[in-house]
């Protein structure tokens, strides 16, 4: 299970990776929003997998963290928050500039 | 226990919420309950230094919960003093706002507070997860900030500033993930503990974790590689704001100073992203000073200034001792002080040169050439480093303190970028004041009242170059506390952990 949750990271992050790297604010946002799913499930993982674990400490065999899930809903909230923040922004930008390039100077052709 | 560590964080917010609810009252009331905060922030801060400077640290449990387990605020010397300079540096910046830039958007008054919320926030907060919280309040505080007053200069900027920091703030949850991952805490003391007596094989995944919080502060400080956001986005916000923001990078350089001091210790067994500040820094500053040379505009040229001081403070953080960390501290204030004061100052001269407005080249002749003049002298020879002002003295504690160990690169440097600078802002006085055509503009004398902040500001060059003796009699005792890091560890934890 770990193989498959540190893969379905990778792929996560290296979509994001591509997409915030392109020159148009909609893909750059979406990279935004994609780089942050990643971070959320490795904060959530950070915490090691396990199922049918109770989340508080018992004399009864292993518990699940429950920290990483307080992080990883308050990285939520927070990402949330600013990915709204740059969308508004962006179309801001998109209205004021002309044009959706995130340097704000449209095409040189 | 003392319940005054939490009231630099409780005031500012207690403000931005009163401000809030006064939006229908007017901006005149809420300038009222703006400047009262930061007025009593001030001497709160002062009061906090006063308790810190017997070397004590006070911890704050937040909810009472003991430690390693909640969240506490910590309240060092270094936290004392990053406090203060915030309010000295906020209360005139807030005044000078007062007088129009604060009516050209809206809630100014709202997100001023709460920017200043954030910065206390990261300064006193001993946890690393609360300074993600405290570094994303200030930051989006800082978005709209930099937002303020609008136009397409500004949202170009902003959004660049913008997803940039939002990757960033991506890198700072994997470091944070990773360092829960293998340390199993997030408490800087609790960290500083588990690091020092971490196995081998935790080695590489504390290095990549290390690595990746110098890259997140390297971001926020604008250090080589991170700092292309910085002069455009300076360049382009209003005069207030860009004054504000020059404690902006200042958080970053204190983030990496707690953090690779506390838990990433230089001699300790991941010292790699430490060893890294000192050649970072002295490239930062030679790329920077070359840039301050090459600059066009005088906006431009005061953020590339900005980027120089981010440089030397790092060389003195870089070195790793007593007399490179106390240079630096002593040289922060200076640095963040001058520079807002002359951020504050370029506002008035802009307006005066009609047409040309802050690009390098002839404009019309000021109408208060020697008032700004003097003010501008003043606040140049303070940023190049000239006696008898506060830069002078902070780059010869700096080159003292380098003088054993790494005298041939940091001395040749540090000197020349001094050089460059000095060249870079001679001829940029003799444009801005000699080289000039056409008639003053009329009505665009600025009254004393209305230049009050920026001389205050630059002035503190002046006064911190007069006491100079118990400035560095306090940075001193601050190094000393900062590289004796089993000092804060016994405070935060005390009898819990062995």
């Amino acid at each position: 299970m770990e193989i498959l949750a540190a893969c379905v990271i990778a792929v996560l992050v290296a979509c994001g990776v591509y997409l915030v790297l392109r020159a148009r604010t909609f893909t750059v946002v979406l990279g935004l929003s994609l780089l942050s799913y990643a971070v959320n499930l490795f904060l959530f993982f950070s915490g090691r997998l396990m199922t049918g674990a109770p989340p508080l400490a018992t004399s009864l065999g292993p518990t699940a963290d429950p920290l990483p899930q307080a992080l990883v809903l308050t990285a939520i909230v927070i990402g949330f928050g600013m990915t709204a923040f740059v969308v508004i922004l962006a179309l801001r930008a998109r209205g004021e500039l002309g044009n959706d390039h995130v340097d704000g100077r449209g095409d040189k052709s | 226990m003392s319940h005054w560590i939490i009231l630099p964080l409780l005031l500012p917010l207690a403000a931005g919420m009163l401000n809030l609810l006064l939006v229908r009252a007017g901006v005149g009331a809420q300038r009222v309950v703006s400047l009262l905060t930061t007025f009593a922030l001030l001497l709160f801060s002062l009061l906090l230094l006063a308790r810190a400077a017997s070397g004590h640290i006070d911890v704050y449990e937040l909810g009472n919960w003991p430690a390693p387990f909640g969240i506490v605020l910590v309240l060092d010397r270094l936290s004392a003093l990053m406090l203060v300079l915030t309010a000295l540096l906020a209360l005139p910046v807030l005044a000078h706002a007062c007088f129009d830039d604060d009516r050209r958007g809206r809630d100014f008054h709202v997100l001023y507070p709460l920017q200043l919320l954030g910065l206390n926030g990261a300064f006193l907060t001993g946890d690393l997860f609360n300074l993600f919280v405290f570094f994303e309040i200030l930051l989006i505080a800082s978005y709209c900030l930099a937002m303020h007053g609008q136009g397409p200069e500004r949202t170009r900027n902003a959004l660049r500033y913008v997803v940039l920091n939002l990757i960033g703030s991506s890198l700072f949850l994997i470091a944070l993930g990773v360092i829960y991952g293998v340390c199993g805490s997030l408490n800087m003391a609790d960290l500083a503990v588990k690091v020092a007596g971490s196995a081998p094989d935790q080695a590489p995944l504390l290095h990549a974790a290390a690595l990746l919080l110098l890259t997140v502060f390297g971001l926020k400080s604008a250090i080589l590689p991170l700092f292309l956001w910085l002069p455009g986005l300076y360049a382009a916000v209003l005069p207030s704001v860009a004054a504000l923001f020059a404690i902006m990078t200042k958080v970053g350089v204190y983030a990496i100073l707690r953090t690779q001091s506390l838990i990433f210790a230089a001699h300790g067994p991941v010292a790699q992203s430490a060893d890294l500040l000192l050649p970072l820094a002295l490239v930062t500053l030679a790329v920077g000073s070359l840039c301050v040379l090459g600059s066009r505009r005088l906006r431009e040229l005061l953020a590339w200034l900005v980027i120089v001081s981010v440089g030397t403070l790092l060389a003195g953080i870089g070195l790793w001792n007593e007399a490179g960390i106390s240079a630096s501290l002593y040289y922060l204030p200076h640095t963040t002080l001058v520079t807002a004061g002359l951020f504050l100052l370029e506002g008035y001269m802009t307006r005066q040169r009609g047409a040309a407005a802050d690009r390098l080249e002839p404009g019309a002749p000021m109408s208060q050439p020697d008032l700004f003049g003097t003010l501008f002298l003043l606040g140049a020879m303070a940023s190049a480093g000239l006696p008898p002002l506060s830069g002078f003295v902070g780059k010869i504690l700096l080159l003292q303190a380098a003088a054993q160990t790494h005298a041939a690169w940091l001395w040749t440097i540090v000197l020349g970028a001094s050089l460059l600078s000095l060249v870079a802002l001679g001829r940029c006085g003799s444009m801005l004041f000699w080289k000039t055509e056409g008639v003053p503009v009329s009505g665009t004398a600025v009254s004393w009242m209305r230049l009050a902040p920026a001389t205050a500001l630059i002035l503190a060059a002046v006064v911190l170059a007069a006491m100079a003796g118990s400035v560095t009699a306090y940075t001193q005792a601050t190094a000393d506390q900062i590289l004796t890091p089993r000092i804060y560890i016994e405070a935060v934890l005390g009898g819990v952990n062995p």
